[in-house]
């Protein structure tokens, strides 16, 4: 094993690694403002679990820019990388939709809560109060492009 | 516990405040004919237990009972709503001593608490056991019924009493951690100082009843406000004016009633920010404290349509809602 490839892979660990972590805790105080409303009205399920997994995007961002990393580096085939500075390059280009991914995702559970106890009180405005925690998602999308951009783009320098 | 311990709490709570009475149900309540209606009208709304029969004073507590088991369902602990539940539990201290002083047995003047209901609360008295009393109830308690037991003075006695309630309220307030609570607890404690002076004043109470009677707290220095309230009205007023009661003033020179309404509605002010609060505690207590406000309002309500007050005599009396 190079140092190369553990620059690499630690990279593509955090990607998942925090970029889950932030969406297990927005989707889980979602799923609590969420539970809470359908205690006392059951037919608000379909809204408020909408509002609960907005949340959960940034985990599937981070293993997306995983596979791609794993791939790009040799661990799903093709040649492993060698050098030692492109090992690290690839860290850094997992960095965006980690930390990203992790500060973002829990903000956009907080803003799910809040719009669910929109949806609480005022079921009609589901269709608004949905716009708060998707205005955070946008943080996630850049992040996850940047990251994107940079992975695919680091063999050529090679 | 912290503030993102209450979600479940407070996304319970948003969709229970859809069903608190609005200004304009309480219109509407106001407009119908006769109590009797206006007890029906609830009972479509999801008031009492169904079964009722028209008994409001069962349908009222069948409400309070809901709201108490609301709380209790939501598991807040006890130290944050401690401070809230010091005015039935004082109350309850109150009635003990006067029943204990009364070879008369009084029906339905004790709050039925799980803590100190009818029954502790008498034998406690009776034995003059206060140190099986809560920690902050226990001095007022012995000098209270000390008072009751050698002067007769029911007056005196009821000061101390509240006195002492305000002060366990604010520092209650001040250890539960939340700021609506510590916020509503100042809020009470001036509203009952100011209420305390008014009567006082147009009693002609002196300076000395007056510095046992209020309660200390941050809104005001109370020696002034005693000081003030001892002298004539004008400098009442003018106290008040400075220390940003304004309203308060207006609302005494309006009537009685009126006084009585702002004193409420100072409080329901407190809470109402809670409306907009996603997270903490804060949003539990203001229902918790609406629920109480609407069960007041409505009692007024009935009890005014049921004597025969016209509306715009039963409007004068009415409180601000929630939402």
């Amino acid at each position: 094993m190079n140092v190369g490839m553990v620059w690499a892979l630690a990279g593509a660990v955090l990607s998942t690694a925090l970029a889950g972590m932030g969406s297990a805790w927005g989707v889980g105080m979602a799923g609590q403002a969420a539970a809470g409303v359908i205690a006392e009205d059951p037919e608000q399920f379909a809204k408020v679990l909408i509002l609960q997994l907005l949340p959960g995007t940034q985990g599937i961002y981070g293993l997306l820019v995983t596979f791609i990393t794993l791939s790009q580096i040799g661990i799903l085939g093709g040649n492993p990388i060698t050098d030692a500075n492109i090992g690290f390059l690839y860290f850094l280009a997992c960095l965006p939709i980690a930390i990203v991914g992790l500060v973002s995702a829990y903000h956009q559970g907080r803003t799910s809560v809040a719009s669910i106890g929109v949806v609480a009180k005022r079921p009609d405005q589901f269709g608004k109060s949905m716009l708060f925690p998707a205005m955070v998602e946008t943080y996630a999308i850049l992040a996850l492009l940047v990251s994107i951009l940079a992975i695919t783009n680091i063999a050529s320098l090679a | 516990m912290g503030d993102l311990d209450y979600i479940f709490a407070v996304a319970r709570i948003r969709v229970k405040e859809k069903s608190l009475l609005s200004d304009a149900d309480i219109r509407h309540l106001i407009g119908l004919p006769d109590a009797k209606t206006a007890a029906a009208w609830l009972e479509d709304k999801g008031w009492g237990t169904g079964d009722d029969s028209g008994d409001i004073d069962k349908m009222l507590k069948a409400e309070e009972d809901k709201t108490r088991e609301l709380i209790r369902e939501l598991k807040i602990p006890s130290s944050v709503m401690e401070a809230l539940t010091f005015q039935q539990l004082y109350h309850n201290l109150k009635a003990g001593i006067k029943q204990t002083m009364d070879s008369e047995r009084h029906y339905g003047i004790f709050y039925a608490l799980d803590d100190y209901g009818e029954e502790k609360m008498l034998r406690i008295l009776k034995d003059k056991k206060f140190e099986e009393l809560p920690k902050h109830m226990r001095a007022a308690a012995a000098e209270a019924y000390e008072i009751m037991l050698t002067a007769r003075d029911g007056q005196r006695c009821d000061n101390i009493i509240d006195r002492a309630c305000l002060e366990a309220m604010i520092a209650s307030g001040k250890a539960s951690g939340s700021p609506l609570i510590r916020d509503y607890t100042e809020s009470t404690a001036a509203v009952s100082d100011i209420r305390i002076a008014v009567r006082a004043q147009k009693t002609g109470k002196n300076a000395a009843f007056l510095r046992e009677a209020l309660a200390p707290c941050a809104a005001f220095d109370v020696k002034e406000l005693a000081s003030a309230a001892a002298k004539n009205e004008e400098a009442l007023f003018s106290f008040l004016n400075n220390h940003g009661f304004k309203e308060a003033v207006e609302a005494v020179k309006d009537s009685p009633s009126a006084f009585e309404r702002w004193c409420d509605n100072r409080l329901i002010a407190t809470i109402k920010p809670q409306k907009g609060n996603p997270v903490s505690v804060g949003p539990v207590v203001a229902y918790y404290l609406a629920r109480q406000n609407e069960i007041r309002t409505v009692r007024i309500l009935l009890t005014a349509k049921a004597n025969g007050f016209s509306e715009e005599e039963t409007r004068e009396r009415v409180r601000d809602m929630y939402v």
